[in-house]
């Protein structure tokens, strides 16, 4: 008996001390971004909304968070109606080197950002394209597109097949097919390619830092705050981003996860 | 809307592997057709070439006054209800019958009301707002009939659609199936492997066994009158007795076998007509055994056999009978509710020479 209390006090206190190691960072960042005070650092002096104050009035920072999301969103969409469309075909028509093709989308994902960063810089100065938040975005396309594709490949079944030749049949072109049936029938997969990717690309520093020039996106933006030092205004936008991507995690788990649940 | 179907000299192979062989078919407009045979005969690639989704290596399908052959299933005036209902799951039910006719152009108001009307018929009107997921397999089955109906096809092919229900309901859509079909009048393709089903439904069956036709008719003549061995054996129960014939004229044929001989009138050799010395296989269902003589019909005594096993069946009894007189194969009888059958009885066997189909034996016709 006491043995099993014992066991299982030890359980609890693992479980415990796992958690507390992925979101203590979390929780001080929260934490010292209502400090009131000039420091993020301990002792925490007292409870203040100053530094959000001094977040949203910041013009740059709200800036670079619109870009950010434009960023995001517009590359996540574009991912996604690629990653669609190669899994489409090679999930429903024999190609040549299929395998090979299948490898070549993905093989992105084994590439450090900072590589694809790297190659992708040169490219554009070849190119004599000057940086923006166009090649920012072209980079994230660059790293969710593999993403975006293996998941969306693997929830196209062959159960599947008989529903769209069914379409067919009652007189539907192959891009009604994939617009009215395939589309609406992989959307649960679909978002969830789309807010995994809007969550990358909206944390994402090394691409956009390289890849771009006036205009920047958060992360980048955060950056050259720190390099003035630390301050709880930083802690104050970190906890902001921290905030959407729990409430984009939400979103993802009460839409898609309770649809598919039920089905 | 119905139109006659005519399958001309369709071959198709799949690499060494000839899935049909040089079948020619005609289904006249508005008959209940059902292709029957084992898994591997070729009646779905068949079905699949009617509703263009596979093309035949060589011959020519004609739909109506129409060469279909290439054509490919969205153009087609032929829809398929598939084995798994392949319903759209996002759909609601009256956006599943409407499919159809949102792609042929018809506005929302004008498809949804046919749409209704066609859920109507499978008596599911009041389910129209609802998914495919909430549905049982029956409706779904009914669902997929109605979105199959609701363009207005000149054929419908059905592949196996009854195969994933359980018996009673089984039997209870047969007869759905068979209503409706009469009510829309459109030509009816169904693929099945059970012959009860086919005889429950089918104006004319069409009987395949490794991609070629073996019999083509009416449930009654492909049960009664059998035009091969392997379509004697798939409908149901059926007796081989090898024999042979020992003189033939243009009526009569006199038989010789190891239950005695007899004598068949020529009509009876429904693969080709008699002539003496040729090998033939009596074909005689289990229901044809007669006791004894008692009515006035010429019956032909098949001497006696010893009974080596029965079991009651409700409608009969099924007994296992050893012949007396020879050693072959043990048969099977039905015999009547009131027989009161024992082991290790002795029964005098007849049949009707009516009932007796003769048919080249086995090396002559595989």
């Amino acid at each position: 008996m006491l043995r099993r209390v014992f066991v299982s006090g030890l359980s609890w206190a693992y479980l415990a001390l796992v958690y507390a190691f992925i979101f203590l960072p979390v929780a001080v960042l929260v934490l010292f971004s209502f400090q009131d005070g000039r420091l993020p650092v301990p002792p925490f002096n007292g409870f203040s909304t100053q530094w959000y104050e001094a977040v949203f009035a910041d013009r740059k920072l709200m800036a670079a968070l619109g870009n950010s999301m434009l960023v995001a969103i517009s590359s996540s969409v574009v991912s996604c109606v690629l990653g669609f469309l190669a899994a489409y075909s090679l999930a429903r028509y024999k190609l040549p080197g299929s395998a090979l093709q299948r490898g070549l989308l993905i093989a992105p994902m084994t590439v450090s950002y900072l590589i694809i960063a790297l190659g992708l810089l040169s490219l554009l100065n070849a190119l004599h394209m000057p940086l923006s938040l166009l090649t920012v975005g072209i980079g994230h396309v660059v790293i969710n597109l593999p993403l975006c594709f293996a998941i969306i490949y693997a929830s196209m079944g062959d159960h599947q097949i008989n529903i769209e030749r069914a379409a067919r049949d009652l007189g539907a072109n192959d891009f009604k097919v994939m617009a009215l049936v395939t589309a609406p029938m992989l959307m649960p997969s679909i978002l969830a390619a789309f807010f995994l990717s809007v969550t990358f690309s909206w944390d994402e520093f090394i691409i956009a830092f390289l890849l771009s020039r006036f205009d920047v996106t958060l992360p980048v933006e955060i950056w050259s705050m720190l390099r003035s030092g630390l301050n709880p205004k930083t802690n104050a936008i970190g906890s902001l981003v921290f905030l959407a991507s729990v409430a984009l995690l939400l979103i993802l788990e009460f839409s898609l996860f309770g649809r598919t649940k039920k089905q | 809307m119905t139109a006659p179907v005519s399958i001309e000299n369709v071959s198709k192979t799949f690499g060494h592997f000839t899935a049909l062989d040089s079948v020619s078919l005609d289904i006249r407009a508005g008959e209940f057709i059902v292709l029957l045979g084992p898994s591997g005969c070729g009646k779905t690639t068949l079905l699949s070439i009617l509703g263009g989704f596979l093309s035949p290596s060589s011959g020519r399908v004609v739909i109506g006054e129409n060469d279909m052959t290439f054509v490919t299933p969205s153009k087609r005036p032929t829809t398929t209800m598939f084995q798994d209902y392949a319903l759209f799951p996002h759909m609601r039910l009256s956006d599943n019958v409407g499919f159809g006719l949102r792609m042929r152009g018809l506005g929302k108001a004008e498809r949804d009301e046919k749409a209704l009307g066609f859920l109507d018929l499978v008596g599911l009107k009041a389910s129209a707002g609802k998914r495919p997921h909430e549905l049982s397999g029956g409706q779904r089955q009914r669902v997929a009939l109605a979105r199959a109906l609701a363009v207005d096809p000149e054929v419908l092919l059905l592949d196996e659609p009854l195969g994933a229900l359980d018996l009673k309901l089984r039997r209870q859509m047969q007869d759905e199936l068979k209503a409706i079909q009469k009510r829309v009048g459109t030509t009816f393709v169904h693929v099945t492997h059970d012959q009860e089903e086919a005889m429950a439904i089918a104006d004319r069956i069409v009987v395949m066994n490794q991609g070629r036709i073996e019999d083509f008719g009416p449930p009654s003549q492909i049960y009664m009158r059998p035009r091969s061995l392997f379509s004697a054996g798939f409908m149901g129960e059926v007796n081989f007795v090898p024999g042979r014939v020992k003189t033939a004229d243009a009526a009569c044929a006199e038989v010789e076998t190891s239950l005695g001989s007899l004598a068949l009138p020529a009509a009876n050799f429904t693969a080709a007509a008699p002539k003496a010395g040729d090998a033939i296989t009596l074909t005689i269902r289990p229901e044809h055994f007669r006791g004894a003589d008692k009515s006035g019909e010429p019956m032909f005594a098949l001497g006696d056999a010893k009974v080596a096993g029965s079991a009651f069946f409700g409608t009969h009894y099924r007994c296992h009978l050893q012949p007396c007189a020879s050693d072959g194969d043990a048969l099977v009888a039905h015999l009547p509710q009131s027989a009161e059958v024992r082991d290790g009885e002795i029964v005098p066997l007849a049949v009707r020479a009516a009932d007796v189909v003769a048919l080249p034996a086995a090396s002559g016709t595989l």
